[in-house]
């Protein structure tokens, strides 16, 4: 079956490919044409024609559809490969050498740890400020991942808990003068709570509606925000938000550009040792009970309603404290932080980088925050890269980047009971 | 003077659900057949009614009568918004049917954002006037102060498309395919219904409805830019599952009610506060009916 993917690779054009892929262009050339050449000016009232246009997606769409159906090809072939072969050729990855030599996995880390403390002092001060961003949304992504990659649930109004934290800082702050320091607890636990009065109610609902209750959840937030202004000072927000500081010191806008960036990735290293730990815990385990299948999970005894709850508040809490470092960092907040979009780049983060899968969600998180970030040469086409890339990154790696090595150590646990079972 | 108000709320609710109900079709069917959130649905009645704004700017040098022109825009937006529709599915969610459902999700929203910035790049980000091709009828003056002509158009528009649907979807032969094979995929494919035709007809059909929505919604408020979908495309897919998403009935009567809550939260209470209305209220429904309006109770099985 490998041969499949190997004729997939070599195999030479024939001539029912370049009829196949004249087709495509022709149907590409036909389907952009009114929005790709015609431009109607209403303010002269002329007609522009850009026949030129049509020219560039008609070979564009005449190579891709080549590279298109050899990467389709590829994919199938390597399904293929999957199913059939019974005997799977182990394919020596990085992590599996990881696995076999945990030296690697601690030198692997080192490294990382050293890159990232020598990082604010190598680079300069923009650069830190776009990685305390890219790290914000590693945290927000692995809590994240505890609601949707472990517990399996689908919620897309995540970003209200880190408006919650955001705000808790600011206006405790703006009223009581409260510092940096006493609110990053405080805006984790409010996020909490708010997270498990949101829950209490729409934990019933199933699949998509859960989905589309948070998502409400969120807008209702947003645009409350917007409108109560003896609350949140409406769209204008609240500015003047102090930067973290130490000892009470006089810190510059450098200066608390790196403790902040220090504090994020202290924060980021706790994080994922928690969520390390909680996978493999009582509680972790729950959660992929849950994910898998729930009513099975309650037959084993295990307290769905506590589960779920449990889920909600540990990955809230999460997201309140990243939306207390937000507010510190960026001084100034208001709610157009906070839209669903937000939420949905999350939830991207999450799925791209492999659901459930640590290392995943952090490389998915780095990639999308950063990604756009340098994508600023082509500042135009940004966007439309961004989302082909998402498209791109499902159709061949649906189960995202990294995908989480899960299945395999169930299987091996199974097999494990049943010897014993034997005996 | 108070019971006109609310005859002009009551008559706005129904042209906001219409067009939600023309969007949400799509949505529903979508899942119904496919389980997928399509995010780029909202897009494709943005392409819509960009094509029509396009087709009738570019035909107005030709001096035809308006009403010509609307019917061409019309029905060339709806050709290509199929065209669009039926490329996306081939594109992004076809080779994702075996995939995490998650994963077809992510997708569709990447879907979406390149087919804003497509049309952000190839046209403009600015507002563009759309133009009023639709004479005033003229039976509709005595009651113009409630209601005007594209309202009116509106109303006749969506009955007529729902009429049509219901009988596509009950008495052809690809209405059955369809609705054997949102029952069953695997069933449908055991009696011989060629399930990737059924589904590419399902966005065939899916996308039209939108484009004539996003025509009609266009040619009504008068101006569209390239982020109106996105806005559209949520709001009709809260009023799928506010009506138990996967339902088609179940769609069209969420729409409506979305659109009416809509309408009159904000004619009597606040305007600030028109999206909390409807999500607000769909809050309220799911927990009190957990899978919608019309949806079928999700069975729990081992």
């Amino acid at each position: 079956m490998s041969d499949t993917a190997k004729n997939g690779l070599s195999r030479y054009i024939t001539a029912k490919d370049v009829k196949r892929s004249a087709i495509m262009a022709v149907w590409f050339m036909f389907l952009t044409f009114p929005i790709m050449v015609i431009k109607v000016n209403t303010v002269t009232d002329t007609v522009e024609w850009r026949w030129f246009n049509m020219l560039i997606i008609g070979v564009a769409s005449f190579i891709l559809s080549h590279v298109w159906k050899l990467m389709i090809d590829r994919r199938e072939g390597r399904m293929a490969d999957a199913v059939s072969s019974s005997v799977i050729v182990e394919k020596k990855t990085l992590r599996d050498r990881m696995e076999e030599k945990p030296m690697i996995k601690k030198v692997g880390s080192l490294v990382i740890l050293v890159i990232a403390v020598l990082f604010p002092i190598v680079t300069g001060m923009y650069q830190t400020s776009i990685m305390i961003t890219a790290l914000l949304y590693v945290v927000l992504a692995l809590g994240l991942n505890i609601i949707v990659g472990l517990g399996g649930l689908l919620v897309l109004g995540y970003i209200v808990f880190y408006g919650v934290g955001a705000y808790t800082y600011a206006l405790l702050n703006y009223h009581f003068g409260l510092n940096f320091w006493l609110a990053l607890p405080l805006g984790g636990i409010f996020a909490m709570i708010i997270g498990i009065l949101i829950a209490i109610p729409v934990l019933r609902l199933r699949g998509d509606y859960l989905a589309i209750v948070t998502l409400a959840f969120g807008e209702i937030f947003r645009i409350v925000m917007e409108n109560w202004n003896g609350l949140s000072f409406g769209p204008s927000g609240i500015a003047n938000i102090p930067r973290p500081t130490l000892f009470g010191l006089d810190f510059s806008i450098q200066q608390s550009t790196t403790l902040t960036y220090y504090v994020i990735v202290i924060f980021v290293i706790i994080t994922i040792f928690i969520v390390r730990r909680l996978e493999d815990s009582r509680l972790g385990r729950a959660w992929v009970a849950m994910r898998e299948d729930e009513i099975a999970g309650e037959a084993m005894g295990i307290d769905m309603w506590k589960t779920k709850l449990a889920a909600f508040a540990l990955s809230t809490f999460w997201a309140g404290v990243a939306g207390v470092i937000f507010a510190g960092k960026t001084t100034f907040i208001n709610p157009a932080s906070f839209t669903m979009w937000e939420s949905i780049l999350v939830l991207c983060m999450v799925v791209l980088g492999g659901m459930g899968s640590i290392p995943g969600v952090i490389s998915g998180a780095l990639i999308i925050t950063l990604l756009p970030e340098y994508l600023r040469a082509f500042s135009e086409l940004r966007m439309l890269i961004f989302g082909a890339v998402l498209v791109l990154v499902m159709v061949f790696k649906p189960e995202g980047m990294i995908p989480a090595i899960r299945q395999k150590y169930e299987f091996k646990g199974i097999t494990g009971n049943k010897n014993k079972g034997d005996k | 003077m108070n019971s006109t108000y609310f005859i002009e709320l009551f008559l706005g609710g129904l042209t906001r659900g219409s067009i939600y109900a023309l969007i949400a079709l799509g949505y529903t069917m979508v899942y119904g057949i496919i389980q997928l959130i399509n995010f780029a649905h909202g897009e494709i009645y943005m392409i819509g009614a960009f094509t029509a704004l396009i087709v009738s700017g570019a035909l107005a040098f030709t001096g035809l009568d308006p009403v010509l022109i609307f019917l061409i825009a019309a029905v060339v937006a709806v050709v290509w918004s199929a065209s669009y529709g039926i490329t996306m599915e081939k594109i992004a969610y076809k080779p994702l049917r075996k995939a995490p459902r998650l994963s077809a999700l992510i997708s569709a929203i990447g879907m979406s954002m390149f087919l804003q910035n497509y049309v952000l790049l190839a046209q403009t980000s600015d507002f563009q006037p759309f133009p009023e091709l639709i004479p005033d009828l003229a039976f509709l003056d005595p009651v113009s102060n409630i209601m005007n002509t594209t309202q009116f158009i509106i109303l006749v528009t969506t009955a007529v498309v729902m009429i049509l649907f219901t009988l596509l979807i009950r008495y052809t032969r690809i209405g059955k395919a369809m609705r054997a094979t949102a029952q069953d995929k695997i069933m449908a494919q055991l009696v011989g219904i060629n399930v990737n035709r059924v589904i590419m007809f399902t966005f065939l059909i899916g996308s039209s409805t939108a484009a004539i929505g996003g025509v009609l919604i266009s040619s009504h408020v008068g101006q569209i830019n390239f982020y109106i979908g996105f806005i559209a495309g949520i709001k009709a897919f809260v009023a799928a599952v506010l009506g138990g998403i996967g339902s088609i009935p179940g769609a069209v009567l969420g729409s409506f009610v979305l659109g009416l809550t809509e309408s009159f939260g904000t004619g009597y209470i606040s305007s600030d506060y028109e999206d909390v209305f409807a999500f607000a209220f769909l809050i309220i429904i799911l927990i009190f009916r957990p899978s919608g309006l019309l949806g079928k109770p999700t069975k729990k099985k081992v």
